[in-house]
């Protein structure tokens, strides 16, 4: 949207995590996450059920308590550098009978740029419109949130992400419960963000598509057991380790690594 | 003897409005000063699915307004609004505890803190009935009918009303105030909390601040028209208006109207009946809700049934409906 700004400042990274602890009732979830996020690139987080990667999320945006460490973004505590980062929940995480228009879902991605007490403005609504044209929404800018298909409910948040005009994004779990074609008009756009300099890290649980999809991939199971580019990272031997000895994923897995060999 | 008082439509319908305006015109006025205000609140109460908390904190008042009274021996407002604001406070700490340190669900634990601590202030108020001016009675209905007999404000020349009707009007005033001042970020932090936090909105500011007005408002009402009401009008207005428009604005209105609607047609029901006018109009309330449930254009059963007898009837696919459906 803004394609004049520096995207990220040189030399310092997007994303950086030190040593980070994560419990749940004194159950850790996540231990000693150390990564540092290369500008510019389009990251998957992928690992078993219960890894820990909406937790990884959800402590990355100062929605949960970290039991240790930190996680700056560009180089500044997170609570520091809000304006620049964009979060898109899971879906299922907010109530669509919610008494609001689709227009006012992507309008409250600019809230933090409007301040208290004032409404949002023209300004806004144009923002808030083009984004909604970029997921294909704009026909249904009046219409109420629980009359939505699951893809079209995806497609609302993931316009509300763009209208924060953000240089870093969270994304959980963006294709689930989307048919093709939106899963399709997502990818197509996040790539689109990656092209103009944003990094965006994106929870995935389809092995296959995500070695197609993304540029890095952290392999998470309660820790980290890979992170670098796709190529790199996406083996049989690192994605075992990743999934444990699960037959059905296992079997997913040799059929995507033979898939990449062919 | 008849049950029910012989109607007539005189006493009933034309003197609440001119010979009785000052008393029985007054009492509806007081109401739905308290429902429009309550409703107000209530809206985004349901909203956040913290329907019961409101529920809880109109009960636990008692309690907070006892121990306040026992400690500084005056009935001023400020020292009632304290108490309350505590008890509320302690009301929501004690669901919290309850919830997180048991196996009980969070229905549960409104459950026990609101009973218990309702069940406090009563029997505190036994203990101490010498020295408490306070009885049971005017708690759970209110003054409502005292409140006409009370010495009306003068203000220069004016003739303001009494005590009890400006302070329900000041604070109406106020949260309208409240609610347009902090709309955005109300409605963002009850929509999706994470994404507020994200953007810097003071989740937990703005929960307090609303537990804070929503005590103020019920200590504040209570006085006048009493538990029952309160309780009754936090909920049923936003109710009301939650089935008749899917948009947040136009629910805002619709709970109003439902507060004037109620306190109107409870007052002449009061008078009809002979009965307590805080019952009558909670009664009168829930007859709106429920003219809502079955008639509402959007969300009313009737219409609802009618509609999928016909579309039954004219099963003729709607291509403009799903065309976009990607």
């Amino acid at each position: 949207m803004n394609p004049e700004k520096p995207p990220a400042e040189l030399g310092v990274p997007p994303l950086e995590i030190h040593d980070l602890t994560v419990a749940y009732r004194n159950k850790p979830v996540l231990w000693g996450v150390d990564l540092v996020a290369p500008a510019g690139q389009l990251i998957g987080i992928v690992g078993p059920n219960g890894a820990g990667k909406s937790t990884l999320i959800k402590a990355c945006m100062g929605l949960l308590p970290c039991a240790s460490g930190w996680v700056n973004a560009f180089g500044k505590p997170l609570s520091q550098s809000l304006g620049r980062v964009g979060y898109v929940p899971q879906r299922e995480s907010v109530d669509w009978d919610f008494p609001v228009s689709v227009m006012d879902v992507v309008l409250m991605g600019r809230y933090g740029k409007i301040g208290l007490f004032k409404r949002p403005g023209a300004e806004d609504r144009r923002i808030a419109r083009e984004c909604l044209e970029q997921v294909q929404m704009l026909p249904f800018a009046d219409r109420q949130i629980s009359n939505l298909s699951g893809g079209q409910q995806q497609r609302v948040f993931l316009a509300r992400a763009l209208a924060q005009e953000s240089d870093l994004y969270f994304m959980d779990e963006p294709f689930t419960g989307v048919d093709a074609a939106t899963e399709a008009a997502i990818i197509a756009l996040l790539q689109g963000l990656r092209s103009r300099g944003k990094t965006i890290l994106v929870v995935h649980h389809d092995l296959p598509t995500a070695r197609t999809y993304f540029d890095w991939l952290l392999l998470l199971n309660m820790r980290v057991v890979a992170f670098g580019p796709t190529d790199q990272v996406f083996t049989s031997e690192l994605l075992q380790k990743t999934y444990g000895g699960r037959l059905t994923v296992l079997s997913e897995v040799a059929e995507a690594v033979g898939a990449k060999a062919r | 003897m008849t049950l029910i008082p012989e109607f007539q439509a005189q006493r009933v319908f034309v003197e609440p409005w001119t010979t009785e305006l000052g008393s029985h015109g007054l009492m509806a006025l007081v109401t739905f000063l308290v429902g429009a205000t309550c409703g107000l609140i209530g809206n985004f109460l349901i909203l956040r699915r913290m329907a019961l908390v409101g529920d809880a904190i109109s009960h636990s008042v008692l309690p907070g307004i006892a121990v306040a009274f026992l400690i500084t021996g005056s009935r001023g407002v400020g020292a009632m609004v304290l108490g309350a604001v505590v008890a509320a406070w302690v009301t929501h700490g004690l669901i919290e505890v309850i919830s997180r340190h048991s196996r009980l669900k969070q229905d549960a634990a409104i459950g026990i803190a609101f009973s218990t601590l309702f069940a406090l202030g009563v029997v505190l108020i036994a203990v101490f009935a010498d020295k408490v001016d306070l009885d049971q009675d005017c708690v759970l209905n209110g003054e409502l009918p005292m409140i006409p007999l009370e010495p009306a404000v003068r203000w220069g020349g004016w003739v303001l009303g009494p005590p009890p009707v400006l302070r329900l009007g000041v604070i109406l005033m106020a949260s309208i105030a409240l609610v347009a001042a902090f709309y955005k970020e109300l409605m963002l932090s009850s929509f999706d909390p994470g994404l507020a936090r994200c953007l810097g909105v003071r989740v937990g500011m703005i929960h307090h601040g609303l537990m804070f007005w929503l005590s103020l408002t019920v200590v504040a009402s209570f006085e006048a028209v009493g538990a029952i009401l309160v309780i009754a009008l936090l909920i049923l207005p936003g109710a009301t208006a939650s089935l008749l428009t899917d948009r947040m604005w136009p629910r805002l209105v619709w709970s109003t109207v439902h507060a004037a609607l109620s306190a109107v047609s409870g007052m002449h029901l009061a008078v009809a009946l002979d009965c307590s006018p805080a019952g009558a109009t909670v009664v009168a309330g829930a007859g709106w809700f429920v003219m809502a449930w079955l008639f509402s254009p959007t969300e009313g059963m009737i219409p609802r049934r009618w509609r999928r007898r016909s579309a039954a009837i004219d099963s003729r696919p709607r291509s403009s409906e799903f065309g976009q459906n990607a």
